[in-house]
């Protein structure tokens, strides 16, 4: 196991400046720790980067590794230039679930990097882009220690392939006060119902669920997750007019006006001449600005719960896709909640696993074939809430539309007697 | 061989144990939030309690070093409670204020960068590019690492019109995601072919089927069962690359990147929305990219020039208008600025509504 320092001209270029260099970072593994085996992997991975660097061109290909039991949750990296780099020939990623909300203890940081530094590379990211931590760097061999070991105090792999995917929440009712949801709950709720379907890839492409508290959606549910779950209110707004006072003593009428009133995208807002906020609470759309604005003044109601979207994805293979709106508005406060939820979840697997075509997503199935045969499927009714609009052509076939409207006659009256 | 270990399969661990109590406390139940300086945040729950949250960049990809750096401030000077935010920002959770500064100072000690909250420029976010991936055209750390050396500033104080996400993407698939601004790569040419290679290594029916403008056919080439491409069909998307890596699609010269602009996931004020081109045809060009930073930073100063309070780059252009965009920002508007994907119609102005 001998340490080679290549030369990476271009990579010291990476060192120089005030934010943090990972340049630096890999030097100090290559240079300064005490195993031999992360100094040369350290080595001939900075040689292979430069070489990309001078190259402009990627050398890892993929393959097949996985831990005993699982199928998934392992991104195997094999180097096309191992000749010249043959200590970091095999530099695996291990992506390893994160716990709802992204929380740690400085504890358990510490734990999980002295097991990384047993067998890894000693290079890791919080988190990737679906929400993995991802422990970048290992052998096939290494692979299953690593995880062996972190496995017995509480860590799972998470998705890769054509599976469900690791989810990931916002950090909300822990420390949030716009949030309407138990992100913690709903997350694990929902993808640990989904654990075999994370471990053994057997769907038509990726599945992912993301939670956020309120329609700000920091975790980007709506773009990026087949399965968006964000909380949100019903009764009405909270207004505290004595912060309301407040806030416009602080920073004047105008800027009220300027940056509360009249951004409103449905003008449900308004200030009155003794300097208090009246809100059209049925024209609100809970986009959230003005509760952005005035944090201490304006807050969500008591009556919260959660709208789920489905089919958000990214540009492969017909372009960007937002999630689509399947459920209004849903309650979350009982066991039996929670099963409802969970089987909206479980419905939308099982029919994406049996309609849609290899490597297609959600959005792409329901763009194909329409989103009413999608809610059929599941058995979820029809609402206009699901529309930015009607149709607008009148090529389709309407008979059958007597039916359909009795259904929403005997639809509104279940509802009307439900109270 | 040993008998092989069974998994426990745990799935996602619960979050409960590893959170702040104060948070655990107040779950639910918190109040509002202030900034009382950049990098810092104080949340008030309904109870009264407090919690104080310091927040910093980091290089992201993280060495065992500057790991066991984080959590020593942590242990020694906070609570021994973080996580890390979307733009893998770390943030400590603290209960007394007098701990907030000590904190801030140890992170500046040790290089880390305080910063990231309200408006300012948060860490770009960002995939994994020659690193780690399989079929990268670029680079991703490094690209963050350049633009952050230029954009610190913004990232230490809160001077933006609104918060500015800025996302990269090493390949067209855009794993990076939607951004006020995105720089991802943009290919310029079809994929070249080794030909001798398609038969062994390819699935060719799953990738004719991967093609989204049906560019692809099987074909004989040299007596060997290959993969035509039809050029001019071809939009050099990449997206045969991944299930056939002897469609080489990545070129030092003429992958190049695109910037893209107004991604927004929230739904504050208008509905989320897709980020839209820009510019493209910018040189891929490490260590450090300077004619990428470059262009971002003339869309960043036209912004914060002109852009009101709370909007987000989508909303101040929606108010401008998309002619004034390209004058304040110098960029060129082309011809491939105009859409002709699926769905295009949508994106023509149907209308008289023109700003003079
Ligand atoms: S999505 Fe809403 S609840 Fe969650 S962190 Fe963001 S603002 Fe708070
Ligand atoms: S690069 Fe894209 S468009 Fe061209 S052949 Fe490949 S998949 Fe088709």
């Amino acid at each position: 196991m001998a340490k080679t320092i290549h030369d990476t001209p271009m990579l010291d270029e990476l060192e120089k400046g005030p934010w943090p260099s990972f340049i630096s970072g890999f030097k100090r593994l290559r240079d300064e720790h005490p195993d031999e085996r992360i100094n040369a992997m350290a080595g001939d991975l900075l040689g292979q980067l430069e070489h990309s660097y001078e190259t402009r061109k990627g050398y890892w290909k993929g393959g097949t590794v996985s831990v005993f039991g699982y199928g998934g949750g392992i991104i195997p990296r094999f180097s096309e230039v191992a000749a010249a780099f043959p200590e970091s020939k095999e530099f695996h990623t291990l992506r390893v679930q994160p716990p709802a909300g992204n929380f740690y203890t400085t504890d358990m940081l510490n734990q999980l990097a002295d097991s990384w530094e047993k067998h890894g590379s000693g290079l890791v990211t919080f988190h990737g882009q679906t929400g993995n931590i991802m422990f970048i760097g290992t052998t096939t061999e290494n692979t299953q220690h690593f995880f062996d070991e972190i496995n017995e105090y509480g860590w799972d792999l998470g998705g890769a392939g054509p599976c469900v995917r690791t989810a990931m929440s916002c950090v909300g009712a822990a420390r949030c006060e716009q949030s309407c949801a138990n992100e913690n709950a709903i997350q694990r709720h929902l993808v640990n119902t989904f654990t075999d379907d994370v471990h053994r890839p057997a769907l038509p492409y990726k599945f992912k669920f993301k939670v956020s508290g309120c329609p700000n959606d920091c975790v980007n549910s709506i773009e990026r997750s087949d399965f968006a779950v964000i909380g949100t209110w019903a009764d009405d707004m909270k207004v505290n007019q004595d912060a309301v006072k407040e806030f416009i003593e602080k920073k004047g009428r105008s800027y009220v006006i300027d940056n509360v009133i009249t951004r409103c995208p449905t003008n449900a807002i308004s200030l009155k001449d003794d300097d208090t906020i009246e809100v059209d609470n049925p024209n609100c759309v809970r986009c959230m600005h003005c509760l952005n604005v005035m944090p201490k003044a304006l807050g969500p109601g008591d009556d919260k719960g959660v709208t789920v979207l489905i089919g958000g994805k990214r540009t492969l293979k017909i372009g960007d896709l937002m999630g689509t709106f399947i459920v209004p508005f849903m309650r979350l406060n009982t066991a039996e909640d929670y099963e409802r939820i969970v089987e909206i979840a479980s419905e939308s697997i099982d029919f994406f696993a049996e309609n849609a075509l290899e490597h297609e997503r959600t959005g792409e199935m329901i763009e194909r074939i329409g989103l009413v045969n999608f809610l059929e499927g599941i058995g979820i009714d029809v609402d206009p809430n699901m529309v930015n609009s009607p149709r607008q052509s009148s090529y389709v076939r309407m008979d059958g539309w007597d039916e359909e409207a009795e259904k929403w006659f005997q639809r509104k009256l279940e509802e009307k007697a439900a109270g | 061989m040993s008998e092989m270990r069974h998994p426990i399969e745990s799935g996602c661990p619960d979050g409960f144990q590893y959170m702040h109590p104060v948070m655990r406390r107040n779950y639910g139940l918190w109040e509002y939030h202030e900034h009382p300086r950049p990098g810092v945040l104080r949340h008030v729950a309904r109870s009264g309690d407090e919690i104080w949250t310091v927040k910093a960049g980091t290089q992201r990809i993280l060495d065992l070093y500057s790991l066991r750096k984080l959590t020593e401030i942590g242990d020694k000077l906070g609570d021994g409670y973080v996580r890390f935010t979307l733009r893998s920002n770390i943030e400590y959770m603290v209960e007394d204020e007098a701990k907030v500064q000590p904190i801030i100072d140890a992170l500046e000690e040790a290089g880390f960068v305080v910063g990231g909250t309200a408006n300012s420029i948060s860490t770009l976010s960002h995939t994994q590019g020659w690193l780690h991936c399989d079929i990268p055209g670029t680079d991703a750390s490094g690209v963050v690492k350049a633009m952050m050396d230029e954009l610190i500033d913004e990232f230490k104080s809160h001077n933006m019109p609104n918060r500015v996400h800025i996302t990269t993407s090493c390949c067209q698939i855009n794993c990076g995601g939607q951004g006020d601004i995105a720089i991802n790569v943009q290919h310029t040419k079809p994929p070249k072919i080794n030909h001798d290679l398609v038969a062994n290594v390819c699935e060719r029916p799953s990738v004719v089927a991967r093609c989204p403008v049906a560019a692809i056919r099987p074909a004989m080439v040299n007596g060997k069962p290959s993969l035509e491409v039809d050029e001019k069909k071809c939009i050099c998307c990449g997206a045969c690359f991944p299930p056939c890596p002897p469609m080489q699609i990545n070129d030092a010269e003429h992958s190049k990147l695109a910037i893209w602009v107004g991604g927004n996931h929230s739904n504050a004020r208008s509905k989320p929305s897709f980020q839209k081109l820009v510019a493209a045809g910018v040189p891929n060009n490490p260590p450090r990219w300077p004619e990428a930073t470059a262009i971002v930073k003339q869309i960043l100063a036209a912004y914060k020039d002109d852009a009101k309070d709370w909007e987000r780059i989508n909303d101040w252009i929606d108010r401008i208008g998309w002619p004034r965009f390209f004058e304040k920002t110098g960029l060129p508007f082309t011809k491939f600025h105009i859409d002709n994907w699926r769905g295009a119609r949508n994106s023509l102005n149907a209308s008289t509504h023109i700003r003079f």
